[in-house]
């Protein structure tokens, strides 16, 4: 992984309203089955991506996603 | 079943068999796309090839229907690509829908002023025919039809052949041969080399079939049409008012089942309604391979095509990279073959062509990994472009059905002199196919047309005292605005200003272009010396 000093990708908080982000997500997927939510996540990441524009960032977060996996650990 | 005449061509008794044998400077194993377009390219400069064939006609069904205009551009040098225009279908626009909706629109040759169209779709069974007419008429062809390779015996200054006619068994012995047999290559197999790659399951089912109300001329493609609501369907017209469907099948579909004449009729009915009507030309159901040989030279074997290196369908990267395959091989064979050039010039033969065919595979795997996603995700992720696509004009641009074939880009080829100056606004790189544009002289109409068998130079001059000196070999086309050029030099008028502006052409900049028509090198102002360099490298002394 990129270092934190160097990488493009923004580690620190980027959002005004983090709560108010986070649980929109959240609600977003509620009322979607296991099928539906990988069909609007797959949307999602879609839209965001070519948002964000830049392949080195959306290298980074490929691979940084990954963390999500083994709950945060490097190792695996 | 077909409307197509297919004409037997005469086996002849070979000299070989009387005793009257010579050793030939290049055998060509197989008469498809590559064979004859080679052994063309050897003979407009001067080279004889014998050319062999264990059938004795042209392509069994359509096969690879869309000639992309660097093949054009190529068989034009042989007079027959005007040929392959007039009978085929020009397009450039194609049509993409989800369900029965337009979701993308694309149209691949935006700009005007090229000689020929991004495409022509015309059967494969027309350009062969074209190919072997022009074969038939040129001296330095031998072309034999009913002639097989049963033995391949290569040393270190030749290869010997024994090949199988109805007359009995004879030995051709060759200082080159060039295998362009195809996927099934029998000299690949009867020398026992690897062929390794990816097998892929998706079935699909080709039905070309001559319809007689309006025709679409674009290309369209669906993604779960209601008439085939599982899967993906592309429509595409040939010459003859021949439509090419191409159905996607799935894994587990029965090919037997599938090729049935009331089968494929049922699906037709579905897709076209009640009132259609049409007749059968061709139909198969088939599966594909991405394989690429590790060597394409080995030793004085070299091989080409699908015998090299072959991939999906989807992108018309077959045929053409084939036609682009030994294109970029006669003018180096032949420079081998007259001493000009050291052996080691086939190398780059090998390292730029599969360097094409790792982007041709690349593209044609992600092609096929859209229309065939692989895992569940992989659909998600598609399934989510297409539904975003009608909204949103991003996804369009990630809708793959097929990235269609342009020429190849062969980066940092150690026979092209990298770029020096750093002031480049436009203009293809050394490792580019040029780029065509109108220009005006006595002699034709495009810039494609006067570059030659040959290097030649394009050099933009303010006046023809400001050219530079060419090196023995090289050919030079002047863009000026006024004077007579020297001589070695072709003048051309910049008709419309777009030699300079697709070039970057100011006074003083000068591109080096290939006899496969790719950049060699190029420069704001170059001199003597520079220009000999290049041309050295480029050769195979660099």
């Amino acid at each position: 992984m990129a270092d934190a000093a160097t990488g493009a990708l923004r580690r620190t908080l980027n959002l005004r309203r983090p709560d108010e982000v986070y649980n929109a997500i959240i609600d977003a997927h509620r009322d979607l089955n296991d099928d539906q939510c990988r069909a609007f996540d797959a949307g999602l990441i879609l839209l965001l991506a070519n948002h964000v524009g830049d392949a080195d960032v959306i290298g980074e977060a490929l691979a940084a996603a990954r963390l999500s996996l083994n709950g945060g650990s490097r190792a695996g | 079943m077909s409307s197509y005449q297919y004409r037997h061509y005469p086996y002849r008794r070979p000299t070989e068999l009387d005793g009257k044998g010579k050793r030939r400077p290049v055998v060509i194993v197989g008469a498809g796309l590559a064979g004859p377009t080679l052994a063309l390219a050897l003979a407009v400069r001067g080279v004889a090839s014998v050319l062999l064939d264990e059938d004795d006609t042209v392509s069994n069904g359509s096969r690879s229907i869309c000639q992309a205009k660097h093949s054009l551009e190529t068989w034009d040098r042989f007079g027959i690509a005007q040929r392959m225009v007039d009978k085929g279908i020009t397009w450039e626009q194609g049509e993409v829908y989800l369900h029965d909706k337009p979701i993308y629109h694309f149209n691949l040759a935006p700009e005007p002023g090229h000689k020929f169209p991004a495409f022509v779709n015309l059967q494969q069974y027309y350009v062969e025919e074209y190919l072997f007419d022009r074969c038939l008429a040129e001296k330095l062809i031998d072309l034999r039809f009913r002639h097989k390779v049963v033995g391949v015996r290569p040393d270190s200054g030749g290869v010997s052949l024994d090949v199988e006619t109805p007359d009995g068994r004879y030995t051709l012995d060759a200082d080159w041969l060039v295998a362009c047999d195809g996927v099934r290559s029998a000299v690949r197999h009867l020398l026992d080399l690897p062929f390794p790659g990816e097998v892929f399951h998706d079935q699909f089912l080709i039905a070309d079939i001559r319809f007689t109300s309006e025709l679409p001329k674009e290309r369209r493609f669906w993604f779960y049409p209601s008439f085939h609501p599982t899967n993906s369907v592309l429509l595409h017209r040939q010459a003859d008012n021949v439509l090419r469907v191409d159905f996607q099948l799935g894994r587990d579909a029965d090919p037997e089942e599938e090729k049935k004449p009331e089968n494929v009729d049922r699906r037709l009915r579905q897709m076209f309604g009640p009132d259609a009507t049409w007749e059968h030309e061709w139909s198969s159901v088939y599966t594909f391979t991405c394989r690429m040989m590790e060597r394409f030279v080995q030793g004085r074997v070299i091989f080409a095509g699908d015998a090299a290196h072959v991939v999906s369908p989807f992108g018309a990267r077959g045929g053409n990279a084939a036609v682009a395959d030994v294109d970029n091989l006669a003018w180096k064979l032949v420079r081998v073959l007259a001493g000009t050039s050291p052996a080691s010039l086939l190398e780059s033969y090998c390292s730029e062509r599969r360097a094409a065919a790792h982007e041709n595979t690349l593209n044609s795997t992600r092609s096929t990994d859209f229309i065939t996603p692989k895992f569940p995700a992989s659909r998600a992720f598609r399934d989510a472009t297409l539904a975003l696509a009608r909204e949103f004009p991003f996804a369009r641009s990630l809708v793959n059905s097929g990235r269609l074939s342009v020429p190849t880009v062969q980066p940092g080829s150690s026979i092209d002199t990298p770029d020096g100056d750093t002031d480049w606004l436009r203009g293809p790189t050394p490792g580019m196919a040029m780029v065509d544009a109108p220009v005006a002289n006595g002699r034709g109409g495009f810039l494609v047309d006067h570059v030659g068998p040959d290097f030649t130079l394009i050099a933009f001059a303010a006046r023809p005292v400001d050219l530079p000196e060419l090196p023995a070999g090289m050919a030079g086309v002047m863009v000026a605005r006024e004077g007579a050029p020297p001589s070695g030099w072709t003048a051309l008028l910049d008709r419309d200003g777009l030699v300079r502006q697709r070039y970057d052409g100011r006074a003083g900049t000068a591109y080096l272009i290939r006899p496969d028509r790719y950049v060699a090198a190029r420069w704001r102002r170059p001199d003597a010396r520079e220009l000999a360099a290049a041309l050295r490298r480029a050769t195979g002394h660099g």
